[in-house]
């Protein structure tokens, strides 16, 4: 474990061929110590089900599951603007499992594309937080909500970019269950046939989709061997593990001539007991009380959640109507 | 009948595809195992690191597409129309349309004169599916040079587009010179006595069937709309208020196509009388033109409708 108290090891978040900082300036080059970036993801959590359950609806568990895989991304591997969204040269993020918008919304958020206060807005009407992710939204790079269309139109982008000669990376993130998608399979195999190694897919396997857990809706395993036999380096790592998740991502940069897939082995509803490898909590918002449950459970008090709720954009009256019953 | 040249209008396509590619470094071409087909290899072979084929895998070209048009390139996904429209419906439904994409469709080998190769080929739903969707332009060009200019405005004008040509060699009705507006209807023939409106293959038996109705005294309008969405409401009410009754012909199935949307106009203006000329049924395998025979898509079709549309006007009163 590293201790951020010491800071005797940060997380080496620079590949060789990547500047530090980037020719207009902003990129994400700062360092962040693995400590940090578990304390960023845990905050993450905790704005992901505020939202959600301000929403009344939405999906938690894969919004959770997926964050650290996302914190890696953002803190520590994407060059990329919050600024400047459009940066031609930008590293691109792709959500195919558009269901799991929170989390990627939550990232952005508080990354600074747009005010944290808009996460109080999600899926309401007016909102540019979409009940499913959607171009328009500083920082969405596609408009998802059907799965498995994710993984193809990375291969477009990834080619664009080699047209152009760019430096950019693309990096697509993919339910488990979204893999029951032939597109998929079709995009796997084109973009081994045309040898696009600036692209990145990382498996959310959380094994828990929709209506059940994944491998009694559908068999996925031998899942790793899929990939591989079609044509793609593997690696298969803790998703939750900072420090694996880097060395992942840094090996997938340092791969040439096929492109990389991540298989993530994930929790779903990471963090919250009992959301926990649960079904129901694919695609169900908690209630206040259960809201309360979880932020204890994430080691945030009454006061804590309140000031986020604040930033968030809460009213009074709310904020103390939800932070009252929590400890 | 008066004997018209002829053109193939997916071998236009491949051709001024290949000749944007000389102009336009950003068009890239994305295709599923039919490029010769369509005629897109043409610009393959000139453009090989800008040409795709991705086997007949028609979702990861239509989300390939939109990732290319979200990149800065402006990406022409070819293949057969029922391939690539009805089977990737979803994947341009959401990533195209709704994202307001800037990918270029070009579906070829459109409605039953397609012929031998049977139902399954024929696409005679894929106008409607296409008009279905908000902010698409969908483009049905009549003929060669009508095809050339289409596929240059696509290219042009940002957002998706769908444009639909045929197998088969079609007469050429426009001269040099002519000019394609988007969401433009063009008269084709004045006449004040009704309008028999068309689009693509069927825009020249509807300039036979109006020349011999003139031969009876009867003189029609013929109006080619080959911008299907934006449909031209305008002209289209116009017509029905200025000659009193309205045909439409296409080689499409009746529901959802232009005589629909025709049917649409009208009654959201002045109802007139409307016969369409259409699709009622699937067909079968045969030549292209025994098909346009047995499922009536012929200039005697169109020229029977406009004589209902006649009897209906007089019937009614007439103006």
């Amino acid at each position: 474990m590293v201790s951020a108290a010491r800071g005797s090891k940060r997380a080496a978040v620079s590949a060789p061929h990547h500047p530090k900082v980037h020719p207009n300036g902003a990129a994400s080059s700062a360092t962040f110590s693995y400590q940090q970036l578990r304390e960023k993801a845990r905050a993450i959590r905790r704005d992901i089900l505020i939202s959600i359950t301000e929403a009344a609806s939405g999906h938690p568990g894969g919004s959770l599951s997926e964050t650290d895989i996302l914190v890696a991304l953002y803190y520590g591997v994407l060059r990329h603007d919050p600024q400047n969204p459009a940066w031609p040269d930008r590293d691109r993020f792709i959500l195919s499992k558009g269901h799991a918008c929170p989390g990627l919304y939550t990232v952005l958020a508080h990354r600074g594309y747009f005010p944290k206060a808009d996460l109080s807005t999600f899926r309401k009407l007016g909102s540019h937080l979409q009940g499913h992710a959607k171009i328009g939204t500083p920082g969405v790079e596609m408009s998802s909500g059907s799965l498995g269309q994710g993984l193809s139109f990375g291969i477009g982008v990834a080619l664009a970019g080699r047209l152009d000669k760019r430096p950019y990376r693309t990096y697509v993130l993919l339910g488990d269950g979204e893999c029951d998608e032939g597109q998929v399979w079709e995009a796997a195999m084109a973009a081994a046939h045309y040898k696009v190694d600036t692209l990145t897919a990382i498996v959310d396997r959380n094994g828990v989709q929709n209506d059940r857990h994944t491998d009694e809706v559908m068999q996925l395993e031998p899942l790793a061997a899929k990939w591989r036999a079609f044509g793609w380096r593997v690696l298969e790592i803790d998703g939750h593990s900072f420090p694996a998740l880097l060395r992942a991502y840094h090996q997938a940069q340092e791969t040439s001539g096929q492109p990389t897939a991540i298989i993530a082995r994930t929790v779903k509803g990471k963090g919250v007991s009992f959301m926990e490898g649960n079904p129901a909590f694919h695609g169900r918002a908690p209630t206040k009380e259960q809201l309360a449950q979880a932020m204890g459970e994430l080691g945030f008090s009454g006061a804590e959640v309140a000031a986020a709720m604040k930033e968030l954009g809460f009213p009074e009256a709310k904020i103390a109507e939800w932070t009252g019953p929590m400890k | 009948m008066v004997t018209r040249p002829t053109a193939v209008t997916r071998e236009v396509f491949g051709q001024t595809l290949l000749a944007l590619g000389k102009e336009d470094p950003n068009i890239v071409v994305v295709g599923g195992d039919l490029n010769i087909s369509t005629f897109a290899h043409l610009f393959g072979r000139e453009f090989p690191e800008r040409f795709f084929d991705l086997g007949p895998a028609e979702q990861n070209m239509m989300s390939m597409a939109a990732g290319f048009a979200f990149s800065g390139k402006i990406p022409f996904a070819n293949t057969f129309a029922v391939f690539g429209t009805g089977r990737p419906y979803d994947q341009i439904r959401v990533g195209i349309a709704q994202a307001g994409a800037n990918v270029k469709i070009l579906g070829s080998h459109s409605g039953i004169s397609v012929g031998e190769d049977g139902v399954s080929a024929q696409a005679i739903e894929d106008i409607a599916l296409m008009c279905a969707l908000p902010g698409f332009n969908v483009i049905v060009p009549a003929d060669g040079p009508e095809t050339a200019q289409a596929v240059r405005v696509a290219t042009r004008e940002r957002g998706p587009f769908y444009i639909r040509v045929s197998r088969s060699a079609t007469p050429v009705v426009h001269t040099d010179g002519y000019q394609f507006r988007l969401g433009k209807a063009e008269t084709l023939r004045q006449g004040s006595d009704l309008t028999i409106i068309a689009c693509g293959v069927m825009v020249a038996p509807a300039l036979d069937a109006a020349e011999s109705l003139a031969r009876t005294g009867v003189q029609a309008r013929v109006l080619n709309i080959a911008t299907l969405q934006p449909l031209d409401k305008e002209a289209i009410q116009q017509a029905a208020q200025e000659t009193g009754g309205i045909v439409t012909a296409e080689e499409h199935y009746i529901n959802g196509g232009l005589g629909s949307m025709v049917a649409s106009a009208v009654a959201l203006g002045r109802p007139v009388p409307v016969e369409m000329v259409a699709l009622h049924r699937y067909a079968e395998s045969g030549t292209p033109a025994q098909l346009l025979s047995k499922y009536g898509l012929t200039a005697t079709d169109v020229e029977q409708a406009a004589r209902r549309v006649l009897g209906r006007k007089a019937s009614s009163g007439g103006r």
